[in-house]
């Protein structure tokens, strides 16, 4: 055999890097976000919605004795669903549509690393929900009389905010392989997400909730999320509505960063880029 | 190689020493108890068209998706661009092109906006002004890809295939759902990329636009290449019967031989000087790749 292969005649320079790469994903990601009125709508609007629903219909309802209203409970476990919502909610039905309408297939295809694609998928994560929650604080600050956090609560509400986001992004990644395709996407999440708010202390008062429930949903992010964010955006008497008679941040802490590691695990492993059958 | 279909011998060889973009032997691939690739062998020569006929499930696509980085492969070597694409990497994809099948995202992103982001992936992008225009785009750059008619998204994915400078270019069916002038001017593209001496792998099931692009031709059926050569050789096209027809004595008469030109002096002598009505056919590009792909059908039963 006396043919050659063929070698670059000089040496290409390299493609752009993975991290410069990733920032401008962000900025496409964002785009695409906020100009599909899909996303908008679910990710977006739906927490204020039924922030306005649920806060004028049950809103005057006070809990026990500690003076704490329902609307007040209900707006932390809101900011709590937020995560949920542009994390988990988000990306688990996003990429589904992206695997089927060629999207993943044609940057798999371009020297882009792999990696900037998540970098991408983190910083829309990020900003939907600094957005998100930020509407949401000031809806409950102006009409429910949310006060808002002081001193360490910020930093509680840093680090749940972080951790959480982390972890439920990953796991919105690693399920995005459920769904067969793009229509079943958010026929099976959506219902998950909302299983997982009338367990976890977002509609109804978690202490009410019967036991099996209570340990059904202490399996899983959300309960924990709502619990840290009721010591953020609550009065320390609220932490007497408790299961625990506290708000257990220490537990919070540990369950938050068991998930992050599961998500990142089950995203390692679960992840496709291509659709069944296709590699 | 021990056994070999009828058609094996129609493969041409690529002239020793030519610098090959893409060398395939023996590449092999199946899905469950189907064979998708079985024995693949194909040269793609640098700066060179090469059109890749075949009928659907005949194991196109799983061979160009093997090439493409996308799909794994159970055995042969393949290389592409001296790397083999089982073990992507960024820099080799800097210096390929892609343009898929069915494509249908970017709907909420501006054609200018689309071409700008992808073009930013790559080292030495193209212009994007200057893609937009080779496409035909220019009036619809502040256009959303959710917008667009069936044929402008075509030329999209055409301007995101473009925009790193590729070396190696893949053209999956890239002009289906084209209206005649487009696919006439989307051919004066590709003429245009081939003359800036890009590699061009072209799938396609129209014939005429394999005809016209293509510099070889290689025929792909049931996982396997059968013929591969110029077009107007493909299969024995140069070299198969000639029908020569003419009206002589008010008759419509044709012979079919092999040396055409001898019959024709022999007519002209007898018929004094012109010949009334003379038509030399060969079969067409389409003839041969029906009957190539009908003989190995034939083959396997």
């Amino acid at each position: 055999m006396t043919t050659t292969t063929a070698h670059a005649a000089a040496a290409p320079p390299a493609p752009p890097g993975a991290l410069a790469l990733g920032v401008r994903r962000i900025g496409i990601e964002l785009k695409t976000f906020f100009r599909d009125r899909n996303s908008a709508v679910w990710n977006f609007a739906l927490p204020m919605l039924l922030m306005i629903i649920f806060g004028s219909v049950f809103g005057g309802q006070t809990l026990g004795p500690t003076g704490i209203t329902f609307a007040q409970y209900f707006v932390a476990g809101m900011i709590a669903s937020g995560i949920l919502y542009t994390s988990f909610q988000n990306l688990a039905i996003a990429i589904p549509m992206e695997r089927d309408d060629g999207t993943l297939k044609r940057i798999q295809g371009t020297p882009m690393p792999k990696v900037s694609y998540f970098i991408g998928k983190i910083g829309l994560v990020f900003v939907a929900y600094v957005a998100q929650v930020t509407l949401l604080i000031l809806i409950g600050h102006f009409f429910y009389d949310v006060a808002l956090p002081s001193g360490s609560q910020w930093f509680t509400f840093a680090w749940v905010s972080v951790l959480g986001l982390i972890s439920c992004t990953l796991l919105g990644i690693a399920f995005s392989v459920v769904p067969k395709n793009a229509k079943g996407a958010s026929a099976i999440v959506s219902p998950i997400v909302l299983v997982l708010q009338f367990t976890s202390g977002v509609f109804f008062l978690y202490a009410n909730l019967p036991t099996w429930m209570q340990q059904f949903a202490a399996l899983f992010p959300l309960k924990w999320l709502t619990q840290a964010m009721r010591s953020v955006f609550l009065p320390e008497s609220a932490a007497a509505l408790e299961v625990a008679g506290s708000f257990e941040l220490a537990k919070c802490f540990a369950v938050l960063v068991a998930w992050t590691i599961g998500g990142l695990v089950l995203s390692l492993v679960f992840f496709r880029w291509n659709k069944r059958g296709q590699d | 190689m021990t056994t070999q279909t009828a058609g094996t011998d129609l493969v041409v060889p690529v002239p020793d020493g030519a610098e090959l973009a893409v060398r395939v032997r023996g590449l092999r691939k199946a899905y469950g108890e189907t064979r998708a690739c079985d024995g693949v062998d194909l040269d793609v020569v640098r700066g060179e068209v090469l059109a890749l006929l075949g009928p659907n499930g005949a194991g196109k696509t799983t061979t160009t998706e093997i090439l493409e980085g996308y799909r794994s492969r159970d055995g042969g070597e393949v290389s592409v661009l001296g790397h083999d694409p089982a073990k992507p990497t960024p820099l080799w994809r800097s210096r390929l092109g892609i343009v898929l099948q069915q494509a249908a995202d970017l709907g909420d992103l501006t054609v200018e906006e689309s071409v700008a982001h992808f073009a930013g992936y790559y080292p030495q992008p193209r212009d994007i002004s200057e893609v937009i225009e080779a496409v035909g785009l220019t009036e619809k750059r502040r256009t959303r890809g959710s917008n667009l008619s069936g044929g402008q998204r075509r030329r999209l994915d055409v301007a995101l295939g473009i925009i790193g400078r590729p070396e190696l270019l893949f053209l999956d069916e890239p002009t289906t759902g084209f209206d005649p002038e487009a696919r006439r001017e989307f051919w004066e593209l590709i003429a245009g990329l081939r003359s800036q001496g890009t590699t061009i792998l072209l799938t396609t099931h129209y014939l005429d636009e394999a005809e016209v692009l293509a510099d070889r031709v290689a025929v792909i059926a049931r996982g396997r290449v059968i013929a591969c050569d110029v077009p107007r050789r493909l299969g024995g096209r140069d070299e198969s019967l000639a029908t020569v027809s003419w009206v002589e004595d008010g008759e419509h008469r044709s012979s079919s031989t092999h040396e055409p030109t001898r019959l024709v002096g022999e007519l002209s002598g007898r018929l004094g000087g012109e010949v009334p009505g003379l038509q030399i056919l060969r079969p067409s590009l389409e003839d041969v790749y029906l009957s190539l792909i009908g003989h190995d059908t034939e083959d396997a039963s």
